[in-house]
Protein backbone atom coordinates (compact mmCIF):
# COMPACT_ATOMS: atom_id res chain seq x y z
CA UNK A 1 0.00 0.00 0.00
CA UNK A 2 1.42 3.37 -1.39
CA UNK A 3 -1.33 5.60 -0.59
CA UNK A 4 -1.31 5.37 2.66
CA UNK A 5 0.45 5.41 5.82
CA UNK A 6 1.01 2.43 7.14
CA UNK A 7 3.89 3.26 9.85
CA UNK A 8 3.46 6.31 12.45
CA UNK A 9 6.44 8.05 13.64
CA UNK A 10 7.06 6.24 16.45
CA UNK A 11 7.15 3.26 14.23
CA UNK A 12 3.71 1.59 14.94
CA UNK A 13 2.38 -0.45 12.35
CA UNK A 14 -0.95 1.17 11.01
CA UNK A 15 -3.22 -2.24 9.70
CA UNK A 16 -4.84 -1.43 6.33
CA UNK A 17 -5.92 -4.67 3.75
CA UNK A 18 -2.92 -5.08 1.75
CA UNK A 19 -0.37 -4.28 4.14
CA UNK A 20 -0.05 -7.86 5.68
CA UNK A 21 -0.44 -12.02 5.67
CA UNK A 22 -3.21 -13.09 7.88
CA UNK A 23 -1.56 -17.03 8.00
CA UNK A 24 2.09 -16.04 8.82
CA UNK A 25 -0.03 -13.87 12.20
CA UNK A 26 -2.02 -16.35 12.41
CA UNK A 27 1.04 -19.34 12.74
CA UNK A 28 2.18 -16.72 15.01
CA UNK A 29 -0.90 -16.48 17.23
CA UNK A 30 -1.58 -19.86 17.91
CA UNK A 31 2.57 -20.45 18.89
CA UNK A 32 1.38 -18.38 21.90
CA UNK A 33 -1.73 -19.86 22.79
CA UNK A 34 -3.60 -16.84 23.26
CA UNK A 35 -6.88 -15.81 24.26
CA UNK A 36 -8.66 -12.91 23.65
CA UNK A 37 -11.55 -11.03 25.17
CA UNK A 38 -14.30 -8.70 23.83
CA UNK A 39 -15.96 -6.22 25.83
CA UNK A 40 -18.80 -4.96 24.62
CA UNK A 41 -22.03 -3.03 26.16
CA UNK A 42 -26.41 -3.32 25.47
CA UNK A 43 -27.79 -1.20 27.45
CA UNK A 44 -31.35 -0.14 27.48
CA UNK A 45 -32.57 -0.04 23.50
CA UNK A 46 -29.09 -1.52 22.39
CA UNK A 47 -30.37 -4.67 23.23
CA UNK A 48 -31.75 -4.37 19.80
CA UNK A 49 -28.40 -4.69 18.30
CA UNK A 50 -27.09 -8.00 20.33
CA UNK A 51 -27.80 -10.84 17.72
CA UNK A 52 -26.45 -8.56 15.03
CA UNK A 53 -23.49 -8.15 16.78
CA UNK A 54 -22.86 -11.54 18.13
CA UNK A 55 -23.65 -13.79 15.15
CA UNK A 56 -21.58 -11.68 13.16
CA UNK A 57 -18.75 -11.58 15.25
CA UNK A 58 -18.57 -15.23 15.76
CA UNK A 59 -18.38 -15.83 12.08
CA UNK A 60 -15.50 -12.61 11.11
CA UNK A 61 -13.75 -11.67 14.41
CA UNK A 62 -10.39 -13.93 14.75
CA UNK A 63 -12.49 -16.92 13.44
CA UNK A 64 -11.05 -20.16 14.52
CA UNK A 65 -9.21 -18.60 17.44
CA UNK A 66 -10.66 -19.15 21.13
CA UNK A 67 -13.35 -15.59 22.02
CA UNK A 68 -14.21 -14.70 25.12
CA UNK A 69 -17.19 -12.47 24.60
CA UNK A 70 -18.30 -10.40 27.87
CA UNK A 71 -21.50 -8.84 27.06
CA UNK A 72 -22.90 -6.19 29.98
CA UNK A 73 -26.14 -5.59 29.55
CA UNK A 74 -29.00 -3.93 31.92
CA UNK A 75 -31.65 -6.48 30.21
CA UNK A 76 -30.23 -10.43 30.54
CA UNK A 77 -34.10 -11.50 30.04
CA UNK A 78 -34.11 -9.93 26.91
CA UNK A 79 -30.88 -11.86 25.57
CA UNK A 80 -32.29 -15.35 23.33
CA UNK A 81 -29.98 -18.03 23.16
CA UNK A 82 -27.31 -17.02 20.90
CA UNK A 83 -25.42 -19.33 18.32
CA UNK A 84 -21.93 -19.29 19.34
CA UNK A 85 -18.80 -20.84 17.54
CA UNK A 86 -17.64 -24.12 19.07
CA UNK A 87 -13.96 -22.19 20.43
CA UNK A 88 -15.71 -19.19 21.61
CA UNK A 89 -17.51 -18.41 24.93
CA UNK A 90 -20.37 -16.10 25.96
CA UNK A 91 -20.52 -14.75 29.62
CA UNK A 92 -23.41 -12.35 30.15
CA UNK A 93 -23.10 -9.45 33.00
CA UNK A 94 -25.32 -7.58 34.45
CA UNK A 95 -25.12 -3.62 34.84
CA UNK A 96 -26.80 -0.81 35.89
CA UNK A 97 -28.33 1.74 33.70
CA UNK A 98 -27.98 5.32 33.79
CA UNK A 99 -30.09 7.80 32.58
CA UNK A 100 -27.94 9.99 30.05
CA UNK A 101 -26.46 7.65 27.31
CA UNK A 102 -23.32 9.88 27.75
CA UNK A 103 -23.45 8.61 31.77
CA UNK A 104 -23.63 5.14 30.33
CA UNK A 105 -20.98 5.71 27.52
CA UNK A 106 -18.47 7.11 30.07
CA UNK A 107 -19.12 4.34 32.79
CA UNK A 108 -17.83 1.86 30.77
CA UNK A 109 -14.09 2.66 31.21
CA UNK A 110 -14.70 1.87 35.00
CA UNK A 111 -16.48 -0.89 34.50
CA UNK A 112 -13.98 -2.58 32.19
CA UNK A 113 -11.22 -1.46 34.45
CA UNK A 114 -12.94 -3.04 37.53
CA UNK A 115 -13.61 -6.18 36.17
CA UNK A 116 -10.52 -6.74 34.07
CA UNK A 117 -9.04 -6.47 37.83
CA UNK A 118 -11.30 -9.15 39.63
CA UNK A 119 -12.03 -11.44 36.59
CA UNK A 120 -10.44 -10.48 33.20
CA UNK A 121 -6.93 -11.03 33.92
CA UNK A 122 -7.26 -14.31 34.79
CA UNK A 123 -9.08 -15.28 31.66
CA UNK A 124 -7.43 -13.86 28.45
CA UNK A 125 -4.61 -12.22 27.62
CA UNK A 126 -5.71 -9.14 25.26
CA UNK A 127 -8.69 -7.33 25.77
CA UNK A 128 -10.63 -5.35 23.12
CA UNK A 129 -13.63 -3.12 23.68
CA UNK A 130 -16.00 -3.03 20.95
CA UNK A 131 -19.25 -0.96 20.49
CA UNK A 132 -22.14 -3.48 20.22
CA UNK A 133 -24.31 -0.97 17.53
CA UNK A 134 -21.62 -2.80 14.66
CA UNK A 135 -21.86 -5.75 12.24
CA UNK A 136 -18.57 -7.25 10.64
CA UNK A 137 -18.70 -7.69 7.16
CA UNK A 138 -15.06 -8.66 7.00
CA UNK A 139 -12.66 -10.59 8.53
CA UNK A 140 -11.12 -9.02 11.74
CA UNK A 141 -8.13 -11.31 13.01
CA UNK A 142 -5.08 -11.23 14.67
CA UNK A 143 -3.07 -8.23 13.04
CA UNK A 144 -5.65 -6.31 15.69
CA UNK A 145 -3.60 -8.06 18.75
CA UNK A 146 -0.65 -5.95 19.95
CA UNK A 147 0.48 -4.58 23.52
CA UNK A 148 -1.93 -0.92 23.02
CA UNK A 149 -3.86 -0.60 19.90
CA UNK A 150 -6.14 2.21 18.62
CA UNK A 151 -8.42 2.67 15.70
CA UNK A 152 -8.09 5.38 13.43
CA UNK A 153 -11.79 7.19 13.49
CA UNK A 154 -13.29 7.33 9.97
CA UNK A 155 -14.10 10.91 11.09
CA UNK A 156 -10.20 11.70 10.45
CA UNK A 157 -10.53 10.78 6.59
CA UNK A 158 -13.92 13.09 6.34
CA UNK A 159 -14.03 16.55 4.87
CA UNK A 160 -17.49 17.62 6.71
CA UNK A 161 -17.24 20.45 8.51
CA UNK A 162 -18.30 19.53 12.09
CA UNK A 163 -15.75 16.81 12.21
CA UNK A 164 -14.88 15.10 15.54
CA UNK A 165 -12.00 16.63 17.23
CA UNK A 166 -10.42 16.71 20.50
CA UNK A 167 -11.48 18.34 23.50
CA UNK A 168 -9.42 22.06 23.87
CA UNK A 169 -10.94 23.42 26.92
CA UNK A 170 -8.12 23.16 29.18
CA UNK A 171 -10.37 23.12 32.14
CA UNK A 172 -11.11 19.53 31.33
CA UNK A 173 -8.39 16.50 32.04
CA UNK A 174 -9.29 15.39 28.30
CA UNK A 175 -7.97 18.78 26.87
CA UNK A 176 -5.58 18.65 24.34
CA UNK A 177 -3.39 21.34 23.34
CA UNK A 178 -3.73 22.81 19.99
CA UNK A 179 -1.71 22.04 17.62
CA UNK A 180 -1.02 18.57 19.32
CA UNK A 181 -2.20 15.19 18.53
CA UNK A 182 -1.51 12.13 16.03
CA UNK A 183 -4.48 11.06 15.04
CA UNK A 184 -8.11 10.89 16.24
CA UNK A 185 -9.00 7.48 17.88
CA UNK A 186 -12.13 6.04 17.88
CA UNK A 187 -13.81 4.77 21.31
CA UNK A 188 -15.82 1.87 19.44
CA UNK A 189 -13.14 -0.16 19.08
CA UNK A 190 -9.80 -0.20 20.91
CA UNK A 191 -7.41 -2.61 23.22
CA UNK A 192 -4.58 -4.59 23.83
CA UNK A 193 -2.84 -6.80 26.09
CA UNK A 194 -5.08 -6.66 29.50
CA UNK A 195 -2.65 -4.81 31.50
CA UNK A 196 -2.74 -1.62 29.18
CA UNK A 197 -6.88 -1.68 28.69
CA UNK A 198 -6.55 -1.36 32.90
CA UNK A 199 -4.41 1.09 32.72
CA UNK A 200 -5.98 3.13 29.93
CA UNK A 201 -9.51 2.34 31.52
CA UNK A 202 -8.34 3.22 34.81
CA UNK A 203 -6.81 6.72 33.81
CA UNK A 204 -10.04 7.31 30.76
CA UNK A 205 -12.35 7.00 33.88
CA UNK A 206 -9.81 9.32 36.74
CA UNK A 207 -10.56 11.97 34.16
CA UNK A 208 -14.23 11.61 33.68
CA UNK A 209 -14.51 11.55 37.43
CA UNK A 210 -12.16 15.20 37.56
CA UNK A 211 -14.13 17.18 35.10
CA UNK A 212 -17.36 15.68 36.34
CA UNK A 213 -16.62 17.30 39.76
CA UNK A 214 -15.08 20.35 38.14
CA UNK A 215 -19.02 20.30 36.31
CA UNK A 216 -17.42 20.05 33.01
CA UNK A 217 -18.45 17.21 30.69
CA UNK A 218 -15.49 16.57 27.33
CA UNK A 219 -17.00 17.35 24.34
CA UNK A 220 -16.88 14.00 22.95
CA UNK A 221 -17.09 12.08 26.22
CA UNK A 222 -15.01 8.69 26.91
CA UNK A 223 -13.27 9.32 23.76
CA UNK A 224 -12.06 12.98 24.13
CA UNK A 225 -10.32 10.79 27.61
CA UNK A 226 -9.27 7.88 25.25
CA UNK A 227 -7.63 10.48 22.49
CA UNK A 228 -5.70 12.28 25.49
CA UNK A 229 -4.37 8.96 26.60
CA UNK A 230 -3.58 7.71 23.12
CA UNK A 231 -1.32 10.97 22.84
CA UNK A 232 0.61 10.67 26.15
CA UNK A 233 0.86 6.68 25.75
CA UNK A 234 1.23 5.93 21.80
CA UNK A 235 -0.32 2.86 20.80
CA UNK A 236 1.97 0.09 19.51
CA UNK A 237 -0.08 -0.65 16.36
CA UNK A 238 -2.87 1.50 15.00
CA UNK A 239 -5.98 -0.16 13.21
CA UNK A 240 -6.80 1.88 9.76
CA UNK A 241 -10.72 2.98 9.74
CA UNK A 242 -11.36 -0.05 7.53
CA UNK A 243 -11.74 -1.53 10.88
CA UNK A 244 -14.85 0.56 12.58
CA UNK A 245 -16.59 2.72 9.75
CA UNK A 246 -18.92 4.88 11.20
CA UNK A 247 -22.45 4.61 9.77
CA UNK A 248 -23.21 8.19 10.47
CA UNK A 249 -21.08 9.24 7.51
CA UNK B 1 7.35 8.83 4.66
CA UNK B 2 8.88 7.06 2.60
CA UNK B 3 7.13 5.09 -0.36
CA UNK B 4 10.26 3.99 -2.63
CA UNK B 5 10.78 1.18 0.20
CA UNK B 6 9.07 -1.61 1.80
CA UNK B 7 8.49 0.19 5.33
CA UNK B 8 6.32 -2.86 7.52
CA UNK B 9 7.17 -6.09 6.83
CA UNK B 10 3.83 -8.24 6.17
CA UNK B 11 4.13 -9.43 10.00
CA UNK B 12 3.94 -6.10 10.69
CA UNK B 13 7.35 -5.39 12.05
CA UNK B 14 8.35 -1.89 11.41
CA UNK B 15 11.76 -2.05 8.51
CA UNK B 16 13.39 0.93 9.95
CA UNK B 17 14.93 3.57 7.10
CA UNK B 18 15.72 7.35 7.55
CA UNK B 19 12.03 8.93 7.06
CA UNK B 20 9.86 6.47 8.69
CA UNK B 21 10.81 7.88 12.49
CA UNK B 22 10.58 10.87 14.39
CA UNK B 23 13.96 10.44 17.20
CA UNK B 24 12.30 12.99 19.54
CA UNK B 25 9.42 10.95 20.21
CA UNK B 26 10.64 7.86 20.39
CA UNK B 27 13.45 9.63 22.39
CA UNK B 28 10.78 10.79 24.63
CA UNK B 29 9.48 7.06 24.99
CA UNK B 30 12.64 5.09 25.85
CA UNK B 31 14.70 7.69 27.94
CA UNK B 32 12.11 7.96 30.84
CA UNK B 33 12.43 4.02 31.22
CA UNK B 34 16.57 4.27 32.18
CA UNK B 35 17.30 1.52 29.82
CA UNK B 36 20.99 0.17 29.89
CA UNK B 37 21.76 -1.33 26.29
CA UNK B 38 24.48 -3.49 25.65
CA UNK B 39 26.93 -4.30 22.40
CA UNK B 40 29.02 -7.78 22.30
CA UNK B 41 31.88 -7.62 19.39
CA UNK B 42 34.78 -9.89 19.00
CA UNK B 43 37.86 -8.98 18.01
CA UNK B 44 40.12 -12.06 17.73
CA UNK B 45 43.94 -12.33 16.36
CA UNK B 46 44.29 -9.52 14.44
CA UNK B 47 40.67 -8.04 14.61
CA UNK B 48 41.76 -6.16 17.65
CA UNK B 49 43.00 -3.49 15.65
CA UNK B 50 39.15 -2.60 14.93
CA UNK B 51 38.21 -2.01 18.34
CA UNK B 52 39.33 1.65 18.45
CA UNK B 53 37.61 3.07 15.63
CA UNK B 54 34.73 1.00 16.10
CA UNK B 55 34.62 2.32 19.99
CA UNK B 56 35.52 5.82 18.95
CA UNK B 57 32.49 5.66 16.23
CA UNK B 58 30.40 4.62 19.20
CA UNK B 59 30.44 6.88 21.59
CA UNK B 60 29.81 9.45 18.68
CA UNK B 61 27.00 8.22 17.01
CA UNK B 62 25.40 4.46 18.86
CA UNK B 63 22.26 5.10 21.42
CA UNK B 64 23.45 8.80 22.56
CA UNK B 65 21.77 9.53 25.76
CA UNK B 66 21.70 6.39 26.92
CA UNK B 67 23.65 3.97 29.22
CA UNK B 68 25.85 1.59 26.87
CA UNK B 69 28.25 -1.65 28.04
CA UNK B 70 30.36 -2.57 25.22
CA UNK B 71 31.42 -6.45 25.76
CA UNK B 72 34.42 -6.87 23.35
CA UNK B 73 35.29 -10.48 23.64
CA UNK B 74 39.06 -10.88 23.01
CA UNK B 75 41.66 -13.76 23.13
CA UNK B 76 44.25 -11.41 23.48
CA UNK B 77 43.32 -8.48 26.06
CA UNK B 78 46.61 -6.56 26.54
CA UNK B 79 45.83 -5.35 22.76
CA UNK B 80 42.82 -3.68 23.59
CA UNK B 81 43.69 0.41 23.17
CA UNK B 82 41.75 2.10 26.27
CA UNK B 83 38.68 4.41 25.02
CA UNK B 84 37.91 7.78 26.67
CA UNK B 85 33.78 6.79 27.13
CA UNK B 86 30.98 9.08 27.79
CA UNK B 87 29.44 8.75 31.49
CA UNK B 88 26.80 6.29 31.93
CA UNK B 89 29.09 4.40 29.40
CA UNK B 90 31.12 0.98 30.37
CA UNK B 91 33.61 -1.44 28.34
CA UNK B 92 34.40 -4.60 29.67
CA UNK B 93 37.09 -7.44 28.14
CA UNK B 94 35.75 -10.73 27.76
CA UNK B 95 38.43 -13.34 27.24
CA UNK B 96 37.79 -15.64 25.30
CA UNK B 97 39.81 -18.97 23.31
CA UNK B 98 40.88 -18.36 19.86
CA UNK B 99 39.77 -20.98 17.53
CA UNK B 100 41.86 -22.50 14.39
CA UNK B 101 39.69 -21.25 11.46
CA UNK B 102 38.22 -17.82 11.27
CA UNK B 103 35.17 -19.66 10.40
CA UNK B 104 34.92 -21.55 13.52
CA UNK B 105 35.35 -17.89 15.40
CA UNK B 106 32.87 -16.47 13.47
CA UNK B 107 30.12 -19.86 14.60
CA UNK B 108 31.34 -19.83 17.85
CA UNK B 109 30.15 -16.09 18.89
CA UNK B 110 26.80 -18.15 19.32
CA UNK B 111 27.55 -20.20 22.19
CA UNK B 112 29.87 -17.10 24.02
CA UNK B 113 27.41 -14.87 23.57
CA UNK B 114 25.01 -16.87 25.13
CA UNK B 115 27.11 -18.23 28.00
CA UNK B 116 28.05 -14.71 28.63
CA UNK B 117 24.08 -13.72 29.08
CA UNK B 118 23.15 -16.60 31.38
CA UNK B 119 26.69 -15.27 33.21
CA UNK B 120 26.50 -11.72 33.38
CA UNK B 121 24.72 -9.80 30.90
CA UNK B 122 20.92 -10.41 31.61
CA UNK B 123 21.76 -8.69 35.10
CA UNK B 124 23.36 -5.73 33.51
CA UNK B 125 21.61 -4.69 30.12
CA UNK B 126 17.72 -4.51 29.09
CA UNK B 127 18.57 -4.69 25.36
CA UNK B 128 21.96 -6.35 23.86
CA UNK B 129 22.72 -6.10 20.71
CA UNK B 130 25.49 -8.24 18.54
CA UNK B 131 27.60 -6.95 16.22
CA UNK B 132 30.58 -7.32 13.95
CA UNK B 133 33.83 -5.41 14.96
CA UNK B 134 35.50 -4.45 11.79
CA UNK B 135 32.92 -1.92 11.59
CA UNK B 136 32.51 2.39 11.74
CA UNK B 137 29.38 4.53 13.16
CA UNK B 138 29.05 6.86 10.41
CA UNK B 139 25.45 8.19 11.75
CA UNK B 140 23.01 8.00 14.58
CA UNK B 141 21.94 4.61 15.73
CA UNK B 142 19.22 5.26 18.26
CA UNK B 143 16.17 3.30 19.93
CA UNK B 144 14.05 3.16 16.62
CA UNK B 145 16.38 0.12 16.49
CA UNK B 146 15.19 -1.51 19.68
CA UNK B 147 12.91 -4.02 19.63
CA UNK B 148 12.12 -7.53 20.72
CA UNK B 149 14.13 -9.62 18.21
CA UNK B 150 15.92 -7.41 15.58
CA UNK B 151 17.53 -8.22 13.09
CA UNK B 152 18.84 -6.25 9.54
CA UNK B 153 18.61 -6.62 5.95
CA UNK B 154 22.11 -7.43 4.63
CA UNK B 155 23.33 -4.79 1.92
CA UNK B 156 23.92 -7.33 -0.79
CA UNK B 157 21.16 -8.60 -1.04
CA UNK B 158 18.15 -6.03 -0.32
CA UNK B 159 17.70 -4.87 -3.60
CA UNK B 160 17.69 -8.79 -5.38
CA UNK B 161 15.14 -11.77 -6.12
CA UNK B 162 14.66 -13.89 -3.17
CA UNK B 163 16.06 -17.09 -5.46
CA UNK B 164 19.22 -15.33 -5.12
CA UNK B 165 19.74 -15.49 -1.32
CA UNK B 166 22.32 -17.43 -0.53
CA UNK B 167 20.94 -19.33 2.00
CA UNK B 168 22.46 -22.65 2.51
CA UNK B 169 20.95 -24.60 0.27
CA UNK B 170 21.94 -28.45 1.03
CA UNK B 171 18.86 -30.13 3.04
CA UNK B 172 21.66 -32.15 5.07
CA UNK B 173 22.11 -28.79 7.15
CA UNK B 174 19.94 -27.81 9.65
CA UNK B 175 20.46 -24.07 8.15
CA UNK B 176 18.33 -25.63 4.93
CA UNK B 177 16.12 -23.59 3.53
CA UNK B 178 14.15 -24.83 0.27
CA UNK B 179 13.64 -22.40 -2.98
CA UNK B 180 10.76 -20.42 -2.84
CA UNK B 181 10.86 -20.03 0.86
CA UNK B 182 12.56 -17.00 2.64
CA UNK B 183 11.19 -13.33 3.37
CA UNK B 184 14.68 -11.06 3.89
CA UNK B 185 18.43 -12.37 3.72
CA UNK B 186 19.50 -11.34 7.13
CA UNK B 187 23.03 -10.13 8.04
CA UNK B 188 24.99 -12.26 10.94
CA UNK B 189 26.98 -8.62 11.66
CA UNK B 190 23.81 -6.76 13.38
CA UNK B 191 21.42 -8.79 15.35
CA UNK B 192 19.77 -8.14 18.81
CA UNK B 193 16.69 -7.54 20.91
CA UNK B 194 15.88 -7.97 24.38
CA UNK B 195 18.18 -9.82 26.32
CA UNK B 196 15.93 -12.65 27.19
CA UNK B 197 15.33 -13.46 23.39
CA UNK B 198 18.81 -12.94 21.83
CA UNK B 199 19.73 -15.79 24.66
CA UNK B 200 17.00 -17.82 23.09
CA UNK B 201 18.34 -17.52 19.72
CA UNK B 202 21.59 -17.49 20.25
CA UNK B 203 21.22 -20.69 22.13
CA UNK B 204 18.74 -22.04 19.34
CA UNK B 205 22.01 -21.22 16.40
CA UNK B 206 24.05 -22.48 18.43
CA UNK B 207 22.32 -25.53 18.56
CA UNK B 208 22.05 -26.09 14.79
CA UNK B 209 25.63 -25.20 14.40
CA UNK B 210 27.04 -27.93 16.42
CA UNK B 211 24.01 -30.58 14.95
CA UNK B 212 25.67 -29.70 11.53
CA UNK B 213 29.39 -30.37 13.24
CA UNK B 214 28.27 -33.47 14.36
CA UNK B 215 26.79 -34.51 10.69
CA UNK B 216 30.50 -33.01 8.75
CA UNK B 217 28.74 -30.12 7.57
CA UNK B 218 29.08 -26.25 7.19
CA UNK B 219 26.59 -23.99 6.31
CA UNK B 220 27.38 -21.80 3.56
CA UNK B 221 27.81 -18.82 5.31
CA UNK B 222 28.01 -19.72 8.88
CA UNK B 223 26.18 -18.73 11.90
CA UNK B 224 24.71 -16.31 9.10
CA UNK B 225 22.93 -19.15 7.87
CA UNK B 226 21.82 -20.37 10.63
CA UNK B 227 20.92 -17.04 11.62
CA UNK B 228 18.65 -16.68 7.89
CA UNK B 229 16.71 -20.25 9.10
CA UNK B 230 16.09 -19.19 12.60
CA UNK B 231 14.53 -15.90 11.80
CA UNK B 232 12.53 -17.66 8.74
CA UNK B 233 10.58 -19.74 11.38
CA UNK B 234 10.63 -17.03 14.31
CA UNK B 235 10.40 -13.79 12.60
CA UNK B 236 11.75 -11.04 13.83
CA UNK B 237 9.58 -7.83 15.56
CA UNK B 238 12.26 -4.97 14.26
CA UNK B 239 13.95 -5.40 11.04
CA UNK B 240 16.91 -2.77 10.32
CA UNK B 241 17.71 -1.65 6.89
CA UNK B 242 21.09 -1.26 4.95
CA UNK B 243 21.80 1.60 6.79
CA UNK B 244 22.45 -0.30 9.96
CA UNK B 245 24.73 -2.63 7.93
CA UNK B 246 26.32 -1.04 4.93
CA UNK B 247 29.38 -2.59 2.86
CA UNK B 248 31.72 0.72 2.03
CA UNK B 249 32.69 -1.36 -0.83
CA UNK B 250 29.47 -0.97 -2.70
CA UNK B 251 27.93 2.17 -4.40
CA UNK B 252 25.36 3.82 -3.02
CA UNK B 253 21.99 3.33 -4.46
CA UNK B 254 19.01 5.29 -4.14
CA UNK B 255 17.08 4.34 -0.92
CA UNK B 256 19.71 4.24 0.89
CA UNK B 257 19.57 8.21 2.50
CA UNK B 258 21.84 7.40 5.30
CA UNK B 259 24.87 5.46 6.12
CA UNK B 260 24.89 4.98 9.90
CA UNK B 261 26.81 1.41 10.44
CA UNK B 262 29.32 0.00 7.85
CA UNK B 263 32.89 -2.44 7.07
CA UNK B 264 35.63 -1.22 7.40
CA UNK B 265 37.71 -1.41 3.88
CA UNK B 266 40.35 -4.21 4.68
CA UNK B 267 42.54 -7.18 2.96
CA UNK B 268 40.60 -10.52 3.93
CA UNK B 269 43.02 -12.57 3.52
CA UNK B 270 45.48 -10.93 5.75
CA UNK B 271 43.72 -10.45 8.09
CA UNK B 272 41.93 -13.73 8.77
CA UNK B 273 45.21 -15.58 8.76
Amino acid sequence: RQDVLVLTPWLAPIVWEGTFNRDILNAQYMQKNLVTGVVTFAVKKYWFFIEGFMSSSNKYFLAGHQVNFYLFTDNPEQISHLQMAPENRLFVIHVQNHSRWQDISMSRMDIISRYIRSQFQYEVDYLYSIDIDVQLFEHIGVEIIDTLVGTISSWQYTTRRESKSYETRTESQAAIPKGEGDFYYTASFYGGSVAEVYKLTKACFKGVMEDRENGIEARWHDESHLNKYLLYHKPTRLLSPEYYWDEEL
Amino acid sequence: RRQDVLTVTPWLAPIIWEGTFNSEILDSAYRPLNLTVGVTAFAIGKYTRFVGRFLESAEKHFMKGYRVNYYIFTDNPETIPDVQLQPGRRFVIVPIKKYPSWQEISMRRMEAINKHIAETSHQEVDYLFCLDIDMVFYNAWGPETLGDIVAAIHPGYFNVPRSQFPYERRSSSAAYIPDGEGDFYYGGAVFGGLVKKVYEFTKTCHMTILTDKANGIMAAWQEESHLNRHFLSHKPSKVLSPEYLWDDRKPKPPEIHLIRFSTVDKNYKEVRD
